[in-house]
């Protein structure tokens, strides 16, 4: 392995002995699909016939009206087969599944969005489907799971550790170390070992390609600035992508779950409680005590819940190329409840950390500056957890009268 | 020095059994009683695991031993005091077995200096190889302790040279596929493995992952130096307590 996929010290390929043979595979088939101008555009006509690529850049005309400052436009990879930026990765991993000729793969999952776009994958192409997902986020997540469980996948709850994201990645690596012969891990996000951070972005840069694209024609000029929430990276990476040699001000937005100060959140970056190590087989910010064990983290979205972020993203905190925010669980509620208000779309819980600060920043921005707010993934697929988050009386007396039926 | 020790060994034994514990799993007491029976029985080296939150390589038996010690206040500081205990008590090497965020947190010349003065004769490291692992490699090799690298049976030749030109000690080779604490088919491919592993490099063999009886022991005899006991001895501690540990290993032991 010659390129081992350093961001200014960040990332590498953290591997035990086993796997360092099927990742030097993984990385030849990488780069022959990146150097084929024709996987690229197998990839583009298989996003644009399965899924709804390219996706629509909203203004939100309303939103621009209610805060009197910058237009605010939305990029919609809600809009995407399965409702989320998660197509993208996983079907560009499964075009290279096809040319490993393997025939099984494996993935992690927290929300859940990552796990049904890898079954819908899986089902497409033919191949059998194991997702690994943390027994927290099975509890919160069920219709997820049902729908795995539909598309022919099977979903295997993680009781070990602390039984989210990061806990469901080390059991797919333990499973990928005994069937790596026939099998693929798709990694949900920019983060793992090298190629991981690099390829996913790349899938994911169809994102940004497009936005960049569509704002000229629309606006004929760049944004000032770009917005993403930041759980791995990968949507951020994705929409960051396009705007990368333009004078366009990168923002990603971690979860600040109950507030910096109270410890519980996910803000590997933008907090001063994270700070550099090595786990899950690369080396970035991680949420870690002094020993270098991994800490509990919190987040009202399950897909922001892990310890770790892109190493890619790490080094953009570094070398100042983006800068990073926290929006706390009950900030992302506000600014999901005005969107759906004022423009009718469901963003995402994980989205609406991006629309967090988005709108804080909006009123104090010039009225002809641009800002593009990625849309990463639809909310009416989180209906239970945006509903226990509103609080909705009515909806858990409906719940109720539907166990009793159950019951009966 | 690690290595000339196994080669003494061996003119006495045909294999030697190499064994491991998590520190602080399920006590400190409880890893210290371990270490005595172990090395009363006549275990030759030993594996002392500091606990990780994300132990990747391993299987369930010895995740849940990481986790139960973490959860039981288990710190790097108190892994290192326990090593200076064993070391000073009892007269094999001891290795620090452990993931690289530990090392990487604690400093990696300070925690090899640690492990020179706690008399700690090397470490196994499964998630560092050696292109990440310069500093470590300097670190060890200035304060005369053996980085122990790894062969798999997915590993070929080239990269077995490889290996072996950083390694010393010995080479641990894993026995198959998978994590820690699964079943291993004690079989002629396994020996065609140790051999190709042997004409890798001059370096004594242990071979782990899946030993858990007397026979597979007697199979390894020739092919291997050193019989690596992990999981089958925290299985038999949680079921039948450290005497029948005790027992598991004089038995091992016998006729060696
Ligand atoms: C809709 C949505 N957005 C964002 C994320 C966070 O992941 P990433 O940071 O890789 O985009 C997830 C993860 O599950 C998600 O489902």
């Amino acid at each position: 392995m010659i390129d081992r996929g350093y961001y200014n010290g960040f990332g590498g390929a953290y591997l035990p002995e086993i796997l360092v043979a099927t990742f030097d595979e993984l990385v030849e088939v990488y780069q022959q699909a990146k150097n084929d101008p024709n996987f690229w555009k197998e990839y583009t006509d298989l996003m644009s016939t399965y899924s709804c690529r390219p996706t629509p850049l909203t203004f939100a005309g309303n939103l621009t009206d209610h805060f009197k400052g910058a237009r605010i436009y939305i990029k919609r990879e809600d809009l995407n087969h399965t409702g989320a930026h998660k197509a993208n990765n996983v079907m560009g991993q499964g075009l290279l599944v096809k040319r490993m000729k393997k025939t099984r793969v494996i993935a992690e999952t927290g929300a859940g969005q990552h796990g049904v776009a890898t079954a819908t994958m899986a089902a497409k192409f033919g191949f059998e489907c194991t997702i690994y997902m943390g027994e927290v986020d099975v509890e919160r997540q069920r219709p997820n799971v049902f729908w795995m469980e539909r598309l022919g996948a099977k979903v295997v709850p993680v009781t070990e550790g602390s039984r989210i994201l990061k806990d469901a990645i080390n059991e797919a690596f333990r499973d990928w170390v005994s069937n790596m012969d026939t099998t693929h891990y798709v990694l949900g996000t920019a983060c793992g070992p090298h190629p991981f951070p690099e390829m996913v972005s790349w899938f994911q840069s169809i994102i940004g390609k497009e936005a960049r694209k569509q704002i000229l024609e629309r606006e004929g000029k760049l944004p000032s600035r770009v917005y993403a929430c930041v759980g791995g990276g990968s949507n951020a990476m994705g929409i960051f992508s396009g705007f990368l040699d333009d004078p366009v001000e990168l923002v990603g937005v971690e979860a600040g779950g109950k507030g910096l100060a109270s410890g519980q959140h996910a803000s590997r970056l933008c907090s001063s409680d994270g700070s550099i190590g090595v786990a899950q087989g690369y080396k970035t910010y991680f949420l870690q005590n002094d020993d270098g064990q991994m800490k509990e983290t919190h987040s009202i979205a399950a897909g922001l819940d892990y310890v770790g972020v892109s190493p890619i993203l790490s080094n953009f905190k570094e070398t100042g190329k983006a800068r990073f925010e926290a929006a706390t669980d009950k900030e992302v509620v506000e600014a999901m409840s005005l969107t759906m208000h004022k423009e009718g779309v469901i963003p995402a819980l994980e989205s609406a950390h991006g629309f967090v600060t988005a709108f804080k920043e909006a009123p104090e921005m010039k009225k002809d500056e641009i800002i593009i707010i990625n849309q990463s993934g639809r909310g009416d697929k989180d209906i239970f957890t945006i509903a226990d988050a509103f609080n909705d009386p009515e909806w858990r007396d409906f719940i109720i009268k539907k166990a009793e039926e159950y019951n009966a | 020095m690690l290595e000339s020790y196994i080669k003494k060994r061996l003119a006495k034994k045909d294999i030697l059994l190499m064994t491991h514990i998590v520190i602080g799993y399920p006590s400190l007491e409880d890893s210290l009683a371990m270490v005595k029976a172990m090395v009363e029985e006549g275990v030759d080296l030993m594996e002392l695991q500091i606990p990780f939150s994300e132990p990747i390589a391993d299987g369930p038996v010895i995740l849940h031993a990481n986790q139960e010690s973490l959860a039981r206040g288990t710190s790097v500081k108190k892994c290192l005091d326990f090593a200076e205990e064993v070391t000073s008590s009892f007269d094999i090497p001891f290795l620090f077995m452990t993931y690289y965020n530990i090392l990487f947190k604690y400093g990696v010349d300070r925690f090899a200096e640690q492990m020179r003065t706690k008399n700690i004769k090397g470490a196994i490291v499964p998630d560092l190889p050696p292109e990440e692992g310069k500093d470590y490699i300097d670190a060890m090799k200035q304060n005369d302790l053996a980085p122990i690298y790894i062969f798999s049976p997915t590993t070929p030749k080239e990269r077995m040279d490889y290996l072996a030109s950083f390694g010393r000690g010995f080479i641990y080779c894993v026995a198959r596929k998978g994590v820690t604490g699964l079943d291993t088919s004690f079989s002629d491919q396994l020996g065609t493995y140790l051999a190709q592993c042997r004409e890798a490099t001059s370096l004594p063999l242990a071979l782990g992952f899946g030993v858990k009886d007397k026979d597979d022991v007697d199979f390894l005899k020739g092919k291997a130096d050193i019989a690596v006991i992990g999981t089958q001895t925290i299985r038999l501690m949680e079921k039948d307590g450290i005497g029948a540990v005790r027992d598991f290993i004089a038995n091992l032991n016998e006729g060696l």
